[in-house]
C-alpha cells in the first residue's frame, strides 16, 4: 500500500462468544480482541496497560486459559469461549471467590491491573485448588501491578483458593 | 454508641465496582467519541523546517489534523510555568504543539482526530515533517559540560541555581575533627502507572458547556488550564475525574498538551473526542524523575555528630520546567531527614537536557535527598568504625526538640522548614527490634560459614506531608438519612472513599454504610488543589472532619428544638439523635434533614412534615437570618505549614558470590504517619511504595542513548518489578505521634514506602560487599564490575604494603 492510498477499513462480520453470550459485530480484520471487547461489545472491564502482552492487565480466559487480549485479533477469536472479568461474577450478582478474596485481602488499589489478575487466578485455582505460598506467587508472576507491591495479591490467591474449596465442599 | 471507625481495618467500598469490571476509567467513557493520535518528535533536538499534512486531509475517517499553525489565542502561547520561583531565572515550557523546535523525543508536533485510534495512527504516519537536526544534550555530564545548549538562550543549560544555608557549614567542616568528601549519583525512573494518560471531552452546544473527564491528580487544575487556554469561563468547564489507574505523581498538573487539545477539538468538531495514551507514548512523553549527581562535604566529631554539612547537586530537569523547581527544592530540604546538623549549606543547579521533562514522582526529590544523607551517615560510620545505628542516633532530633526548625530553610510550600512532631529515637528502637539488628552479626557469621554473603542496611527519612494551600469538604445529609460527601481532590487508588467515610461516620455519628464520598468532581467541589505530596488524608481528611462537625452542630441545633431539649444533652449515634439517658426521646438525622428545609410542597410522606402549615414559629422567618436551608456542613482546612511524617526502613540482602545477583531476605518498615485512619490502607500504601522502591534501587532506569533515544521505552525493557522481584513479606510496625497541626492528628502516608529504598539497598549491599556503593540503581552486572574493580584495587595495593 502506498502512502497516498486511502486507509482500508473493510469490515467483516464477526461472532464472539463472551461470558456465555454471543455478540455479532462488524469489524476490520486488524481490530484487536481487547478493543473489540471494550469498544465494540462494551465490556470495559478488560483493561489495556501496554499493548504488547507484557503487563497482563488485558488477560481474559480463552476456553478457560489465561490469554492476552491485546495480542489476539478479534477476527481470530470466533470459535472460542471467552471469559472476561465481568463473566467471573455469578449470575445472581454474587462475587466469585477470587473477587471476594481481593476485597478481603486488600488485593487492589487503583484496580486497573485487577481484572487481569482476577482472570489469571480464577484459572490458576481451578488448575491448582490448594496452592502454597510459592505456587501462589508463581500463579501471578506474569502480571504487573504498580500499586500493591503484590503481597496482598499473593494473600488473595490463597484466600480465593480457600473460598473456592469451601464452596466446592458445600 | 456507634462503633468507632477511625483506626479500623475497614474493607474498601471502592472494591465492589473494581473487582467486577464496573470501574469507569477514562477509556471506558463516552462510547463513540472520536479518537486522537499524536505525531511525536523522533528527534531529541531539532528545528522544524516544515510540516506537510496534505496526505492526511482527505483520508476517509479523518476528521481533523492540527499543528501549531492551527492554534489560536492562549493555546498558541507556551504552556504555563506552573510554579514560578525567583531563582528559576531561565524557566522554559513547551508549546501545546511544537513551534519551530523540538527538544525531546516524544514532544507533540501534530495531532489527528479520526473515527478511531487505528485510523488516527495511520494518518499520523503520513504527516511529513522536515527537520534540521541539532546536537542533543543527554545526561547530567553533558548538561554540565554545556558544549551544546538545549535552549539557545539559556547559558550553560542552567534553568536555576539555588542556594540555602544556615550557620557556616564550610567553617564548621574545616574545624571538625573528621572530614569526608563524597560523590553519589542516582538515575532516572518514572511513575509508570498501569493506566497511562487519558482525556475525554464533550462540548455541549445547547448548554454552552465543556465536560472533561481526565485521568488526573487535579481536576480543578485541569479545569483552570482548559478554561484559560480555550478562552472559556471557569463556570463553563466541568472536569470530572473518573477512576484513575494509578498516578504516583505523573498525573499531577502540567497541563499535558493532550488535555488541552482534546477539549479544543471536541469544541471545534462538535463531537466528543478522546485521547488514550499508549505505553510507548507514556515512556517518551509523560514525565520522569530522580536523576541527580551529588557532591557532599561533611565534618563530624568522634561520635559521628555532624558539625557541618555542605551539599552541591546537579538536577536533570529534562527539556522544560513546567513544574518549576519543586523536585530539587524538596531534595535540598528533606535531605536533612531526622538529623540536626548545626551548619548546613546546599546549592543545586537545575539543568536542561534533551529528554522527557522531570516532575514529581512518588517521593518527589526525597528519595534522592535521603540517599545522599543516608549514604553520608554510613560513610561516617565506616570512617569511625562505629555502628551505623549509633551514628544516626547521635545526630537525631530529640522528642523534646519539637517543634524543630531546620535553621531558616524554606520548604517546598515557601514556608519555614519546621518539623511539628515525631519521636525518632523510639522509631529506631522499633526498627532495630523489627529487623533484629543486634543479632545480625551472628547471622552474618553463620551465613559466611555456609559460603554466603549477606548484608544489612538501614535508612531513615522525614517527609513533609499535607502541603497547602487548602482543601475543602462538603457533607450533606439527605432526607433518607444517607450522607453525601464531596471533596475536590482526586483518587488514584488510595481508598479515599473508604477512609473519608470512616472519618464522617465517626464525626457525624452515622453508620459507615450510609456515607458516600465523591472526589475530584469540579461540579461538586470547585475549590480544590489536588492529590500529591501525601496530602489527601491530611488536607481533605481534615476538611471533611471539620465539615462533618459543622453538619453535626446543625443537626444538634435542629434536634434540640424538635425534642425540646438542650443541645448539651444530646448525642448522635447510628444516624439517630438521642437525649442522653432518655433514649425514647430521639429523632433520625433524615428527619432533621426534612425539618432543616422548610417546604412549600409536600412531594412525599417525609417532606409533608416540613411544609409551611406543619412546622415553624409563625413569628420567625422559616429560614433564620444567618442560617441556610438543608442539613449540611462545609469547611476548608488550610494549614500553616506541612506536617512531618517519618520512618525507618531496614533490609537484609544476600549477594551471590558468583553472579552478584541481589536477593532480598527481609524487609522491615517502621512508620509514623500520626493518627492512622485505616491501617490496612496505610500498609497497602507502604507495600506498594516499597515495591516501587525496589524497582528504583535494583531494576528501573531510563536508558537514553547519546542521541536522546530512550532505548527501553516498553514494559519488555524497562524492568518494573513483578511479584518475583519483591520480598514475600514486608514487615511493618507503626508509631503514632499525632500531628498538632490538624484536627485528627494526621500525617501523610502515600509516598513513604518509596523514599528511603535506594538508600537502604545501597547500605545493605555495601555492608555485604565491603566496598562503597555510590551509584543507584545497581544491577548484578554493575555489582560484578565493582567487585572486579575493588579486587583490582586490592591487587594493586598489595605490593605497596
Amino acid at each position: 500500500m502506498s502512502m497516498t492510498d486511502p486507509i482500508s477499513e473493510e469490515t467483516h462480520p464477526v461472532r464472539l462468544r463472551v461470558n456465555g453470550i454471543s455478540y455479532d459485530i462488524d469489524i476490520p480484520p486488524r481490530r484487536l480482541l481487547s478493543d473489540a471487547l471494550r469498544h465494540d461489545i462494551g465490556l470495559t472491564g478488560t483493561h489495556v496497560g501496554c499493548e504488547h502482552g507484557v503487563c497482563g492487565a488485558c488477560t481474559i480466559l480463552v476456553d478457560g486459559k489465561p490469554t492476552r487480549a491485546c495480542l489476539m485479533f478479534a477476527i481470530g477469536a470466533q470459535d472460542v469461549e471467552i471469559t472476561t472479568v465481568e463473566g467471573l461474577t455469578r449470575q445472581d450478582g454474587t462475587l466469585a471467590p477470587v473477587q471476594q478474596a481481593f476485597k478481603d485481602c486488600h488485593g487492589l488499589q487503583c484496580g486497573f491491573c485487577t481484572p487481569g489478575f482476577l482472570t489469571t487466578i480464577a484459572a490458576g485455582i481451578s488448575d491448582n485448588p490448594d496452592p502454597d505460598q510459592e505456587q501462589a506467587r508463581e500463579m501471578i508472576a506474569g502480571n504487573l501491578c504498580r500499586c500493591t507491591g503484590y503481597q496482598n495479591i499473593v494473600a488473595s490467591v490463597l484466600r480465593a483458593a480457600e473460598l473456592q474449596r469451601e464452596e466446592d465442599a458445600s | 454508641m456507634t462503633t468507632k471507625m477511625m483506626g479500623e481495618r475497614v474493607p474498601r467500598v471502592e472494591d465492589d465496582r473494581l473487582v467486577t469490571g464496573n470501574g469507569r476509567y477514562s477509556d471506558d467513557l463516552v462510547p463513540g467519541a472520536l479518537e486522537m493520535a499524536v505525531l511525536r518528535s523522533p528527534h531529541a533536538h531539532a528545528q522544524i523546517v516544515s510540516i506537510d499534512v496534505e496526505a492526511v486531509l482527505d483520508l476517509h475517517g479523518v476528521h481533523a489534523v492540527y499543528t501549531y499553525e492551527d492554534l489560536t489565542g492562549a493555546l498558541a502561547e507556551p504552556l504555563p510555568l506552573l510554579i514560578p520561583h525567583p531563582t528559576l531565572t531561565h524557566g522554559r515550557t513547551q508549546y501545546t504543539l511544537a513551534k519551530d523546535e523540538v527538544n525531546y523525543v516524544g514532544e507533540a508536533i501534530a495531532v489527528v482526530v479520526a473515527d478511531n485510534r487505528y485510523i488516527a495512527e495511520d494518518a499520523v504516519d503520513r504527516i511529513e515533517v522536515e527537520y534540521k537536526l541539532l546536537t542533543p544534550v543527554v545526561g547530567i555530564p553533558a548538561a554540565r559540560a554545556a558544549r551544546d545548549l538545549v535552549h539557545a538562550d539559556v547559558p550553560a543549560n542552567k534553568a536555576a541555581t539555588m542556594h540555602q544555608s544556615f550557620g557556616d557549614a564550610d567553617a564548621a567542616i574545616d574545624a571538625a575533627p573528621h572530614r569526608l568528601s563524597l560523590d553519589f549519583t542516582i538515575e532516572r525512573s518514572a511513575s509508570m502507572p498501569l493506566e497511562g494518560r487519558g482525556t475525554v471531552a464533550r462540548w455541549d452546544e445547547d448548554l454552552n458547556r465543556m465536560s472533561v473527564w481526565t485521568s488526573t491528580q487535579t481536576s480543578t487544575g485541569v479545569r483552570a488550564a482548559v478554561a484559560s487556554k480555550l478562552g472559556l469561563d471557569l463556570g463553563q468547564v466541568d472536569v470530572v475525574t473518573p477512576d484513575v489507574g494509578g498516578g504516583f505523581g505523573v498525573k499531577i498538573m502540567h497541563p499535558w498538551p493532550e488535555e488541552l487539545l482534546v477539549p479544543m477539538a471536541a469544541k471545534a468538531l462538535r463531537h466528543p473526542v478522546k485521547f488514550i495514551e499508549d505505553r510507548r507514548e507514556h515512556f517518551i512523553s509523560a514525565a520522569h524523575e530522580r536523576g541527580q549527581e551529588q557532591h557532599i562535604e561533611v565534618g563530624f566529631d568522634d561520635e559521628g555528630r555532624m558539625q557541618g554539612l555542605s551539599v552541591y547537586f546537579w538536577h536533570d530537569n529534562g527539556a522544560y520546567t513546567p513544574y518549576g523547581l519543586i523536585v530539587p527544592i524538596i531534595t535540598s530540604t528533606q535531605l536533612l531527614g531526622p538529623y540536626k546538623p548545626p551548619n548546613y549549606s546546599v546549592t543545586f543547579e537545575s539543568l536542561y537536557t534533551n529528554t522527557v521533562i522531570v516532575t514529581p514522582y512518588r517521593g518527589a526529590g526525597r528519595p534522592q535527598g535521603v540517599y545522599a544523607m543516608e549514604r553520608t551517615m554510613d560513610a561516617i560510620a565506616a570512617h569511625l568504625g562505629k555502628d551505623r545505628v549509633a551514628v544516626r542516633e547521635a545526630n537525631f532530633i530529640q522528642p523534646e526538640d519539637f517543634p524543630y526548625a531546620q535553621g531558616d530553610l524554606l520548604f517546598q510550600d515557601g514556608r519555614p522548614l519546621i518539623y511539628d512532631s515525631g519521636d525518632y529515637p523510639e522509631l529506631m528502637n522499633k526498627a532495630k527490634a523489627l529487623i533484629d539488628w543486634e543479632d545480625f552479626e551472628a547471622y552474618r557469621e553463620e551465613a559466611r560459614a555456609a559460603g554466603r554473603k549477606v548484608g544489612i542496611g538501614i535508612a531513615c527519612y522525614v517527609e513533609g506531608t499535607g502541603v497547602g494551600p487548602y482543601e475543602g469538604g462538603h457533607v450533606h445529609v439527605e432526607t433518607t438519612g444517607k450522607v453525601k460527601v464531596s471533596t475536590g481532590l482526586t483518587s488514584q487508588g488510595q481508598g479515599h472513599q473508604t477512609a473519608f467515610a470512616q472519618i464522617v461516620a465517626d464525626e457525624l455519628g452515622v453508620p459507615f454504610e450510609s456515607v458516600e464520598v465523591v472526589t475530584g468532581d469540579t461540579r461538586r467541589s470547585p475549590y480544590s488543589v489536588g492529590t500529591f505530596a501525601s496530602r489527601a488524608a491530611v488536607m481533605s481528611g481534615s476538611a471533611i472532619a471539620l465539615a462533618a462537625r459543622n453538619a453535626r452542630e446543625k443537626a444538634l441545633r435542629i434536634a434540640a428544638e424538635a425534642l425540646e431539649a438542650d443541645v448539651d444533652d444530646l448525642e448522635i449515634a447510628d444516624g439517630i439523635v438521642r437525649v442522653k439517658g432518655a433514649p425514647q426521646s430521639q429523632i433520625e438525622l433524615g428527619t432533621l434533614a426534612v425539618l432543616s428545609n422548610p417546604l412549600r410542597y409536600a412531594f412525599d410522606e417525609a417532606s409533608s412534615a416540613a411544609t409551611q402549615f406543619a412546622v415553624g414559629d409563625p413569628n420567625k422567618p422559616p429560614v433564620d437570618e444567618d442560617d441556610e436551608p438543608g442539613l449540611e456542613g462545609k469547611d476548608y482546612y488550610s494549614p500553616m505549614r506541612c506536617t512531618f511524617a517519618s520512618g525507618i526502613h531496614a533490609v537484609i540482602v544476600e549477594t551471590d558470590p558468583e553472579t552478584a545477583e541481589i536477593k532480598i531476605l527481609r524487609y522491615a518498615v517502621v512508620h509514623d504517619c500520626g493518627t492512622l485512619i485505616n491501617p490496612k490502607i496505610v500498609e497497602g500504601q507502604i507495600h506498594g511504595g516499597v515495591a516501587q522502591g525496589v524497582g528504583g534501587a535494583l531494576y528501573e532506569r531510563m536508558a537514553y542513548d547519546e542521541y536522546g533515544q530512550l532505548q527501553n521505552a516498553s514494559f519488555m525493557d524497562f524492568l518494573m518489578p513483578y511479584v518475583t522481584e519483591v520480598p514475600d513479606e514486608i514487615e511493618v510496625d507503626h508509631q503514632e505521634t499525632p500531628s498538632p497541626l490538624n484536627p485528627l492528628g494526621l500525617k501523610g502516608a502515600g509516598e513513604a514506602g518509596v523514599i528511603p529504598t535506594s538508600a537502604v539497598f545501597a547500605s545493605a549491599i555495601e555492608d555485604a560487599e565491603g566496598f562503597p556503593i555510590t551509584a543507584m540503581p545497581i544491577s548484578p552486572s554493575e555489582l560484578y564490575a565493582l567487585r572486579l574493580e575493588h579486587e583490582h584495587d586490592k591487587d594493586v595495593e598489595r605490593p605497596a604494603k
